[in-house]
């Protein structure tokens, strides 16, 4: 059904010292935390990161709940800030579908995709045959995850040891580590433009509209990214 | 568990998973050697881009009461760190959280 040799080679992919295993979990230490002063329950924390595991989401979801929104304005908000994932599967799963690969795999595991599981397959599924490739990615998918509910346990716990002062500092973490795995996979011009772009227009765009411009910014950027690229490529 | 709380868990857990659903069936129809795909791959670097600028320039929650130009001095350094350290992601990260916590307690 999986062939767990792929599997475990994907699942090891989290070790060693380029891991993004402590960033991860420091982010999810910080949303355990969160949760747990926002009123949470450990059961509730744990039942947020397994289902939903894409911490901007989390964050809106928390924000939303501090205001008081309403369940379709928590729906909108999270999905305007995660509508990213969109791109991202449609990015990365034709890499990895083999016809002889059953379709359940590719509809479960997509609720791996997240910034961390998704940089990792991006650099190394080149080094793995097609028809493997699901089976690397589940491996990928079940190492984050699992981290990531780890962490938000682990978050929950500490919650009471943690200061206002460390808590900005694990806030910080999130950022810094998609910043610099974003600045890592700048590696052609396609790429790179699409993401000095995105950084550019995102915030340019928050002045038309807050809760449209991931979405707005990095459509613009990202289409013109792709035209330049491929005049370049040409 | 309390019926507020689970419905918005279940609510947000909804909304994200939508998209990735709706991409794995759009994939189906996409080769990885058509230029859909290439465009896409370019959406989805930009978006990315663009949610993680807003975060830093436009936070919200804690981060917010971090001034500006910290928050700029402490990215422009840990990107810093991250070429030094030969792309390690773990110090640069660890760093931010150290520098921005010492920021907050004595500044």
């Amino acid at each position: 059904m999986i062939d767990s040799k792929y599997f475990f080679k994907g699942f090891a992919s989290i070790k060693g010292v380029g891991s993004p295993a402590i960033a991860l979990g420091a982010s999810f230490i910080a949303i355990g935390a969160l949760l747990k002063n926002i009123g949470f329950t450990i059961q509730e924390s744990l039942f947020s990161t397994f289902l939903t595991y894409a911490l901007p989401g989390s964050l809106v979801m928390a924000e939303s709940l501090i205001i008081g929104s309403s369940l379709i304005n928590i729906f909108i908000a999270v999905w305007l800030v995660n509508a990213r994932l969109y791109p991202m599967t449609v990015s990365l799963m034709p890499l990895l579908m083999h016809q002889t690969q059953p379709k359940w795999k590719y509809y479960l595991s997509c609720h791996f995709i997240a910034v961390s599981s998704w940089l990792i397959m991006k650099d190394n599924y080149e080094q793995i045959k097609k028809e493997a490739r699901i089976d690397f990615w589940i491996g990928i998918g079940t190492a984050t995850w699992s981290v990531a509910i780890f962490s938000t346990f682990i978050g929950y716990i500490a919650s009471d040891f943690l200061n206002r002062d460390m808590l900005i500092g694990l806030a910080i973490i999130n950022p810094i580590y998609f910043t610099c795995m974003m600045v890592g996979a700048m590696k052609t011009i396609k790429i790179s433009l699409s993401i000095i772009l995105g950084a550019i227009l995102g915030p340019a765009f928050y002045f038309i509209s807050p809760e449209w411009c991931i979405l707005f910014g990095g459509f613009v950027a990202g289409t013109i990214a792709f035209f330049i690229g491929e005049i370049n490529d040409r | 568990m309390t019926g507020n709380i689970f419905f918005v868990i279940l609510v947000t857990s909804l909304a994200t998973f939508l998209s990735r659903f709706l991409g794995v069936v759009s994939s189906e129809n996409i080769k990885e050697t058509s230029k859909i795909f290439r465009w896409f791959n370019c959406l989805a670097y930009s978006t990315l881009a663009a949610l993680i600028a807003r975060i830093v320039i436009f936070p919200s929650g804690l981060l917010s009461e971090i001034d500006y130009l910290v928050r700029l001095i402490v990215i422009i350094l840990s990107i810093g760190l991250f070429f030094i350290t030969k792309k390690n992601l773990v110090y640069p990260t660890i760093f931010s959280a150290i520098i921005l916590t010492l920021f907050s307690s004595y500044l």
